[in-house]
């Protein structure tokens, strides 16, 4: 495979690098989500993935009432909003003040259970949705679906809205006044409860929107959920919270890297991949942080 | 603490006279040991030290695969033998067994001591999330390392030499493997925790910056408790590999889903930083998960994952550590009468 990519045929390189940026913009998306609550209430959510996959199975469901994924976007958004307020509701708002670890290990027990109810429902195959669009031909090497580029516009324009929506509306500017002073928005007649209970369900919508995108142009499986949470750790703990363009950069970084492992290495390598990138960020951060002798935390 | 020797008693007589009067149930009251084991050696540095592992299943994984690529090795050819998926049926003396069981088990425990060590090095700079994040991510990279070495059989695995005895006799034997493996670890926690070592951990879960300025050796101290967790997961690996006599890195080896996360879950529904809430935890958890465990069907991990986020959400302290507040004279805590709780020696 070295020999093909880097000497015979360069320009399977192209390919490779799409797919990254395909697949890194979807990260980017869930990352961005995981980002926001992070940073906004202190919350460090392990089930992030399993709510990416499980948008993923929503779209699966609408889809198989015969209508097409793309106009499941807007139904797994509402879908998954009202389950992010739910989950807010009766988890996360009881661990918020605590230590980190308890929302940690709170989301870990909710992964778990995502998981087994997703494959109770859906079964333990690995589904991927046709979205019957054709393949676009670049050159005489490199071959892409068509759904890939859509998804990846897909992304982009949520990624716009979020943003905007952050900059510009009532609620977006109350939600970066709670993560400046949670507080002092208090004393100024910020309700911080129903800010936090809106920012997990924007999470939720997000994760969703990413899991319509990677049930088309990749697979979803019940326990493919921890990986994804690991990655978007891996994504955001180098990035650093707060830092958009960090967060989208190292996405493509992480996709990379991911799909030249999975090319180079052979595909069995794909999932230890991501996960080496996190442990190299963490040491990573580690050695930044020693040299001003402090510590990750 | 209160009534201790009652509990020494009543374990004691469990771990002596259970299989003799539940003889059925040697290998689950075996278990019963393994988890206790695991929840405890957790304890070390969840508990007492605040460093909350998610990846203390890695030793368990790696304890299983050196003492089986040893206990094989020793008179076949590994990769010959795990590339035969199980044509080559081994054949061992009683001797040639037993020679490798300890050798392996011992293998097992020195070599995650070691293991440890060196991941330390790499986790111990991280705190609080970042530090259980890392674990995890280690624990799922040794998965999947194993499921890429084509030497130990893959994602194949390698099917356990059989011990050449009768049936009953065989889980006896494991059984009382388990049950010595349980009591060593226990009795070292204690010891641990009784010297200069306990009060060292307690002050970095308390603030390790001040622990650090006091002229602690902090790091030390979080590498010798988690060398010893290790030993023993190592151990306690080697022995489930052969009790189970066929092992895989994704369901065997490195259950993430299942004692990774059982062991959090005993230790916290026990009541972490405790030396017997482990123990206890661990007890009540498997006593109700094997007699509810089979009519739950397909519901067990969506029960699992419940009864983690009810036990976080709403019963975080533990039993002993509820019982600890509501009975603090018990524990050795002096009360004075304007409610302020003075801490003795416990």
């Amino acid at each position: 495979m070295f020999e093909l990519l880097f000497v015979t045929a360069p320009i399977m390189n192209v390919q490779v690098l799409l797919e990254g940026v395909f697949i890194g913009s979807v990260f980017a998306l869930s990352a961005y989500g995981l980002a926001l609550i992070w940073g906004v209430m202190n919350v460090k959510n392990l089930a992030q993935g399993d709510f990416v996959i499980m948008g993923g199975y929503a779209a699966f469901s609408v889809s198989n009432a015969g209508v097409h994924p793309i106009f499941a976007i807007p139904v797994v958004i509402a879908f998954m909003f009202c389950f992010g307020w739910i989950t807010y509701k009766l988890i996360i708002k009881r661990v918020i003040d605590n230590d980190m670890f308890v929302s940690l290990l709170a989301t870990f027990g909710l992964s778990l259970f995502l998981q087994q109810v997703m494959n109770l429902i859906f079964g333990p195959e690995v589904q991927t949705l046709d979205s019957h669009f054709g393949i676009l031909l670049l050159g005489d090497f490199v071959t892409v679906p068509k759904i890939k580029i859509i998804s990846l516009l897909i992304a982009a324009f949520f990624a716009t809205v979020v943003v905007l929506f952050m900059k510009k509306s009532r609620m977006g500017q109350a939600i970066r006044a709670t993560a400046q002073d949670a507080r002092a928005a208090r004393v100024l007649g910020i309700n911080t409860d129903r800010v936090y209970a809106f920012t997990f369900a924007l999470n939720a919508s997000i994760c969703g929107v990413a899991g319509v995108l990677v049930s088309m142009i990749w697979s979803i499986q019940p326990f493919y959920g921890i990986i994804f949470s690991l990655r978007t750790f891996a994504i955001v703990t180098a990035a650093g919270l707060g830092n958009l363009p960090g967060v989208i950069g190292m996405s493509f970084v992480l996709g990379w890297f991911e799909q030249y492992a999975g090319v180079l290495a052979g595909a069995e390598w794909q999932i230890a991949a991501s996960v080496f990138v996190l442990i190299f960020v963490l040491l990573w951060r580690q050695l930044q942080a020693r040299r001003h002798r402090q510590v990750v935390r | 603490m209160m009534n201790e020797k009652l509990l020494y008693t009543g374990l004691g007589l469990l771990g002596v006279m259970g299989p003799v009067i539940f003889p059925e149930y040697t290998l689950q009251i075996a278990m019963l040991w393994m988890m206790v084991l695991m929840a405890s050696t957790w304890d070390i540095t969840g508990g007492q030290m605040g460093y909350n592992s998610l990846g203390n299943i890695t030793f368990f994984g790696v304890g299983m695969y050196v003492s089986a690529s040893i206990q094989v090795s020793m008179f076949y050819d590994l990769a010959q033998y795990t590339a035969s998926y199980g044509a080559i049926k081994p054949v061992f003396t009683e001797t040639q067994y037993f020679g490798g069981l300890i050798l392996g088990i011992l293998a097992a425990g020195f070599s995650c001591v070691i293991l440890s060590l060196i991941i330390g090095l790499a986790v111990f700079g991280l705190r609080g999330p970042y530090f259980a994040i890392g674990t995890l991510g280690v624990a799922v990279a040794a998965r999947e390392i194993v499921t890429t070495m084509e030497t130990v059989g893959g994602g194949a695995g390698i099917s356990m030499p059989f011990l050449p005895l009768p049936i009953e006799q065989r889980s006896l034997f494991f059984y009382c493997l388990c049950f010595a493996l349980a009591v060593a670890a226990h009795f070292t926690i204690r010891w641990m925790f009784s010297t200069q070592f306990g009060l060292a951990a307690n002050a970095i879960r308390d603030d390790e910056d001040k622990a650090e300025a006091m002229g602690i050796p902090t790091l030390r101290y979080k590498q010798v408790g988690w060398a010893v967790a290790a030993f023993y997961m190592g151990c306690i690996g080697a022995v489930f590999g052969n009790i189970s006599g066929y092992i895989e890195p994704q369901n065997i080896a490195f259950p993430l889903p299942t004692f990774g996360i059982f062991m959090v879950a005993m230790a916290l529904l026990g009541g972490k930083g405790t030396l017997w809430g482990p123990v206890i935890g661990a007890i009540l958890f498997h006593i109700v998960k094997e007699t509810t465990w089979t009519y739950l069907l397909d519901w067990q991990y969506i029960v699992l994952g419940i009864v983690l986020i009810v036990n976080i959400v709403f019963f975080q302290q533990g039993i002993v550590g509820w019982l600890k507040t509501k009975y603090p004279e018990k524990f050795g805590i002096l009360v004075d009468r304007s409610g302020n709780v003075s801490r003795g020696d416990a």
